[in-house]
């Protein structure tokens, strides 16, 4: 990917190392290249940021353009959510962890379905074989969901759901659940990820062309926007972009075009701006590029603030601020010496919290082994607690703002970004681009040029291409027994039989119905899990309206 | 030596339903550029298309990609195809997120080599081009 220039860099190597012996000892990364491929000099100065204007490109926390965070005290008067994404097994393993987790004093719930439920098939399909509650919960039916909340109040606890494809399914269930907790449905907070663009572009969990989803994307804005001001309907993702091997500025980029698409989508609906923008939600990844990341995050809030306020003149200020989660990067934790990880996160933690995250999750040190173990999982979270509580970095707001590095890193994040969206634009927006295949190519050639440069030790890898050691000391890692997939085909089995099918396949008629009207399919959803009707047979039916996908193969 | 050996024909999978196709393609790329002819087979394959495919394009390996967990019944079920179809001379390796414990139940039944998280594709490209023909 081409940078475009900014204002010249003065480079200052001679000034420092010269005669201190550090650049000689130990070895350093030869290419001095930020993982986006820019060049990082040895030294900024003013001469770095001579357009800049703190006014204009800072301006105060909690202020246009919200370089500096979106609230004006930020961590000061409220720490950001520590929300541990966690799921495997039956909806009873889960509902424990879940448990285990809050006792141990997170603020969030973030759930992780296995694949079958990723990809809208039930526990008991043939190509579910092999897949149930591995990765995630496996979640076939409303009781299910139920048995993942027992004994939580989701009028209290805030809950994030890692779901795209059948995102408008599950959310209905989820809706159902808590309407049969006798909450009502505006005291709801939480987040739906459903975001579909960037698995067509990156994680590849589709059920059905992009027309289709979009649709069910919008319904379930406007729903949210109607019924559940605290809810966030979409958790527009760059993290699974950063994962398949983007860089940041292309993560940043795709991120936040993809985020325009969506708002176009809505308005175009008939959505007036201000009713669902406050709603909009973020997530992106936190890499091992310490700077980088920061600038990364600093400059997603001032370009989404900037593109919202030229593009659809909101008149409430909250449509113009990205909200944001982070999470730790998964594909930089290394199988080597699997101890190490625990500083990876730790750094890149720190990251996201300087970069002004709204929450945060932090991997844990055996997640490329497998799902991570109890022990794991709560040093993965103490990991946050001391950064928020002994690291003392909370105290003050945007503590890195008016640094000559950072706030010209934050420059050429939001150039990089730019160059994308006039190339994104030039081809007729988002889903043209996916179909030609162009961010999948981007990714794919970033990824091949970063794994190239740690195959050739440009890039040092600490236990994978320097500091190696011939024996591997194992760690413990969490087992999930076969036995999770029998009990979900026996709970399927004796679901089927104790329901009203009548009921059932009215309702899944209705949802066919209407899918191929314009009316808003999440009541007919939330009316097909009331009568027990499971995840695949809502998400068979809809696929016999909708139709299915096959993406165009980029190598 | 002046006569030319035929290239070396791999088929690379992705079985199951997770989409992590990172390492797989980085891998594929990999491999194409040292010169061994690949088959990619995109995502979401069962072990039955992926041993059809690897009969039909006549292939020497099958590498597969998984991130999901779902190795414990997938790489056992595509031996047995294998076996099935006479055709366990295709040798079977992969990669992914895969516990030490199953990686080496599964080198056990028969597959030759796991490559994980942090693998260099030197590594890959050198198992590859030194399985037998």
């Amino acid at each position: 990917m081409k940078i475009p220039h900014g204002p010249p860099v003065i480079h200052h190597e001679g000034m420092i190392g010269e005669d201190s012996g550090m650049q000689r000892e130990p070895k350093q990364n030869t290419s001095m290249l930020s993982m986006s491929g820019i060049p990082i000099a040895g030294l900024y100065t003013a001469n770095d940021l001579k357009d800049w204007d703190p006014e204009r490109n800072l301006g105060h926390p909690g202020d246009f353009p919200y370089t500096r965070g979106i609230y004006p005290t930020m961590y000061r008067s409220r720490l950001w959510t520590m929300r541990q994404f966690a799921g495997f097994g039956t909806a009873q393993d889960t509902n424990a962890r879940f448990k285990y987790l809050l006792d141990q004093g997170q603020t969030g719930l973030s759930v992780a379905f296995d694949m079958p439920t990723l990809m809208g098939l039930d526990s008991d399909d043939p190509q579910a074989r092999g897949e149930v509650g591995y990765c995630g919960v496996a979640i076939s039916s409303l009781e299910d969901m139920e048995h993942l909340f027992e004994g939580i109040p989701l009028d209290k606890i805030s809950v994030s759901m890692t779901i795209n494809g059948p995102a408008a399914v599950i959310f209905a269930m989820y809706l159902v659940v808590a309407e049969r907790q006798g909450i009502p449905l505006h005291r709801l907070n939480g987040t739906l990820q459903n975001d579909i663009l960037k698995e067509y572009i990156a994680q590849k969990e589709w059920l059905f062309p992009p027309g289709p989803h979009m649709r069910l994307i919008t319904d379930t804005i406007a729903y949210c926007s109607a019924h559940l001001p605290k809810w966030h309907p979409i958790s527009i993702s760059g993290y699974h972009i950063r994962e398949a091997g983007s860089t940041a500025v292309q993560e940043l980029a795709f991120t936040l075009y993809d985020g325009l698409t969506y708002v176009e989508a809505a308005v175009q609906a008939g959505l007036p701006v201000d009713t669902f923008a406050p709603q909009l939600s973020f997530f992106f990844n936190s890499h091992n590029d310490f700077f980088e990341e920061i600038a990364k995050f600093r400059a997603a809030r001032r370009i989404w603030a900037e593109e919202m306020k030229a593009r659809y003149h909101p008149e409430n200020p909250r449509s113009l601020q990205l909200r944001c989660h982070a999470q730790t990067a998964g594909c930089s934790l290394m199988a080597q010496q699997p101890m190490n990880n625990v500083v990876r996160t730790t750094l890149q933690a720190l990251s996201a919290v300087l970069g002004g995250t709204q929450s945060l999750h932090t991997n844990s040190m055996d997640e490329t082994l497998s799902l991570p173990t109890e022990e794991a999982v709560t040093l993965a979270l103490r990991t946050q607690q001391i950064i928020a509580h002994e690291s003392g970095v909370t105290d003050t707001v945007d503590p890195l703002a008016g640094s000559y590095f950072i706030e010209h890193l934050t420059n050429r994040m939001e150039e990089g970004a730019h160059d994308y969206f006039r190339k994104l634009d030039a081809m007729g927006g988002m889903l043209n681009a996916i179909e030609r295949g162009f961010p999948q190519r981007e990714i794919l050639e970033a990824s091949q040029r970063y794994q190239g440069e740690i195959d050739r030790k440009e890039r040092i890898i600490v236990g994978v291409n320097e500091y190696t050691e011939p024996d591997q000391r194992p760690i413990p890692t969490l087992r999930i027994g076969q036995e999770v997939e029998e009990d979900q085909r026996e709970r399927l089995r004796s679901l089927r039989t104790r329901r009203d099918p009548r009921k059932v396949n009215e309702a899944l008629q209705a949802i066919q119905w209407f899918a191929q009207s314009d009316q808003n399919l999440l009541p007919y959803l939330m009316q097909a899990v009331k009568a027990h009707a499971t995840l695949g047979e809502m998400c068979v039916a809809l696929k016999g309206v909708f139709g299915t996908y096959r993406e165009p193969v980029v190598l | 030596m002046t006569t030319t050996t035929t290239p070396m024909r791999v088929l690379i999978g992705k079985v199951g339903l997770d989409g992590h196709d990172r390492g797989v393609k980085l891998v594929a790329r990999a491999l194409r550029d040292a010169g061994v002819e690949v088959i990619y087979t995109g995502l979401h394959q069962t072990p039955e298309q992926v041993v059809n495919t690897a009969i039909q394009e006549d292939v020497q390996a099958i590498g597969l990609s998984m991130h999901s967990g779902a190795h414990t019944y997938l790489v056992p079920r595509v031996l047995e195809l294998l076996k099935e179809q006479n055709a366990d001379d295709i040798v079977v390796f992969g990669g992914g997120i895969i516990p030490t414990e199953d990686a080496h139940q599964l080198q056990e039944i028969g597959v030759r080599a796991l490559f994980s998280p942090g693998t260099s594709m030197s590594r890959i490209v050198e198992f590859v081009k030194g399985l037998p023909r």
